[in-house]
């Protein structure tokens, strides 16, 4: 019983502390200023804060990475639950549960060092370090939530679907497709929601290959994400200051996003049990 | 039952933290209290750290700003103030002095791909600035420039805007949070260049000459080498500081502090 009141401790504490500690600038700078502002200048004489980049890199860098990476999880994880043989199963199962072991500045290192430096030369641009390299990063560390969810759903549905199916005349893949996927359909969408959580909550990653200058989401541009932008300015904003302020405001509407996929989430499961 | 164990166990942390701070309190009731630039927490912080080792004595340091650290010692609130520029005639005029304890030299750095050697502090502000954009303007390849820089807050960047004169009108293709990660993306891009702290400048980029003169401890010291700033500590003319003071401020400038304010990336000037 205690353990779990530290548990809910830290949750209303930290909610409470965002709150508290991100309403203030957002007063100050006000919240239309703050929310729709296009220009981040938080040192200059006339600072400005405006977090209207941060919001869109986000949210197109998340959106991105989602339409990107759920085919390829989908269609690994089908092959893997339905066509493929105990071997090759064993074999891709271990490489994805390694994929998800990486730690995030280990991504970030392979990224600005290989992907920076392929981006450059590939599209001939100036510098590689930009929302592509970002996007294809969050893509490859999503790829193991949606994976292993997708899995677990698939291997749920009933035999007697897939048999009963199968009896009746239609192609395994008619069957996988048009019976399986159907009904492990809410286990599916936990799966795109969790990958949606977990590219929108990244920051270290994509700090080392997306440039981080305060720019309008473009795909060769450097561009900065909501999560980044309170990592790489907290360390140096000095205690007290508006910036320091205007960090945790950009911190709670983090936090809100994140709430609303959590919210979005239970729903999702919600309805699974319910039927 | 539950309920009495958990009261008693928050009931003891509590007891245990308010003891411990009340004895941390009484021990060190000696403090040499510093304030200002931002740039200098890590020569001020690994200095007071050996300081406190050896003699016992707390250094406390307030990041403000140089500005605003020259303010807090003419108002007295505080016994050191830190700045990382000389002072302006009038702040001497106002009774202040300065004492250099260090110099930070601000190395700018190209991939070493790059067939450039040598710019002015002129050329490299208006590259920083957005007014060339080419190698090729500068004598190079045919490639655009990409700038790379620290976050806004960064003591370098700071340092490198207020001597190079372009203070917030940096056009940044890349803010890095280290000094580390800008050396790896100038060490990556052939069309790069960025700036760091000479001390952590490897081989794997290339320090360029600014109007004909190499970064070095030597040509820092003497100041030939154009991007470098001084940090001062800032005392009153005529009002003696306390013992404590007095003994941090000779240990600051002391033979013995070279090995520890070089190891912050930086060139003891004594």
């Amino acid at each position: 019983m205690i353990l779990g009141l530290i548990t809910v401790g830290s949750v209303l504490v930290i909610s409470l502390y965002l709150v508290i500690s991100g309403i203030p600038a957002i007063k100050e700078i006000g919240l239309i200023n703050f929310l729709f502002g296009k220009e981040w200048a938080s040192t200059a004489d006339e600072p400005k804060y405006g977090i209207l980049p941060f919001i869109l890199t986000s949210v197109y860098g998340t959106c991105a990475a989602i339409v990107i990476g759920v085919p390829i999880g989908f269609f690994t994880a089908v092959y893997l639950s339905k066509i493929a043989g105990k071997k090759i199963r064993n074999i891709v199962e271990t490489a994805v549960n390694l994929l998800a072991g990486i730690p995030s500045v280990v991504y970030g290192l392979v990224g600005m060092l290989v992907l920076v430096k392929g981006i450059r030369l590939v599209f001939n641009v100036p510098d590689g370090a930009s929302f592509l390299a970002a996007v294809i990063v969050l893509t490859v560390m999503i790829l193991p939530n949606i994976i292993k969810v997708s899995v677990t759903a698939l291997d749920a549905v009933q035999k007697e679907y897939e048999d009963a199916s199968l009896a009746l005349g239609a192609t395994p893949v008619e069957t996988f497709f048009k019976i399986s996927v159907p009904a492990a359909k809410s286990g599916i969408a936990a799966a795109v929601v969790l990958g949606v959580g977990r590219a929108i909550g990244e920051a270290m990653a994509v700090m080392m290959v997306a440039g981080n200058a305060a720019n309008m989401p473009s795909l060769f541009e450097s561009v900065r994400f909501l999560t980044t932008a309170v990592a790489s300015e907290m360390a140096y904003s000095s205690p007290g200051s508006l910036q320091r302020k205007a960090l945790f405001s950009i911190a709670l509407v983090l936090f809100i996003f994140i709430m609303m996929i959590n919210a979005v989430l239970n729903f999702v499961l919600k309805e699974k049990k319910g039927k | 039952m539950k309920k009495t164990i958990c009261l008693s166990v928050i009931a003891v942390l509590v007891a245990l933290t308010i003891g411990l701070t009340l004895a941390g309190c009484g021990k060190n009731s000696e403090t040499v209290s510093t304030d200002g630039s931002t740039s200098m927490s890590q020569v001020i912080g690994a200095l007071g750290e050996a300081f406190e080792a050896e003699k016992g004595i707390t250094v406390t340091y307030n990041a403000t700003g140089s500005g605003a650290g020259i303010q807090a010692v003419q108002e007295g609130r505080c016994e050191i103030g830190l700045a990382s520029r000389s002072l302006k005639e009038e702040e001497i005029e106002s009774g202040l002095k300065e004492t250099v304890i260090a110099y930070d030299g601000i190395a700018v750095i190209v991939n070493p791909e790059n067939p450039i050697n040598d710019l002015d502090l002129e050329t490299i502000a208006k590259i920083y600035t957005g007014e060339i954009t080419n190698w090729k303007e500068v004598g190079g390849n045919d490639s655009a420039i990409v700038i790379i820089g620290r976050e806004s807050g960064s003591g370098t960047r700071d340092g490198f805007e207020s001597i190079t004169g372009t203070e917030d009108k940096c056009k940044y293709r890349q803010e890095l949070t280290s000094t580390g990660d800008v050396i790896t993306a100038v060490a990556g891009n052939p069309n790069a260049i960025g700036y760091a702290s000479l001390a952590s400048v490897k081989d794997s980029v290339k320090a360029l000459s600014v109007g004909g003169i190499a970064p070095s401890e030597e040509t820092i010291k003497d100041g030939s080498y154009k991007v470098q700033r001084p940090f001062v500590f800032v005392t009153k003319k005529d009002t003696p500081i306390s013992e404590s003071a007095q003994e941090f401020f000779d240990y600051s400038t002391s033979e013995a502090a070279r090995e520890i304010i070089s190891s912050a990336g930086v060139v003891p000037a004594n």
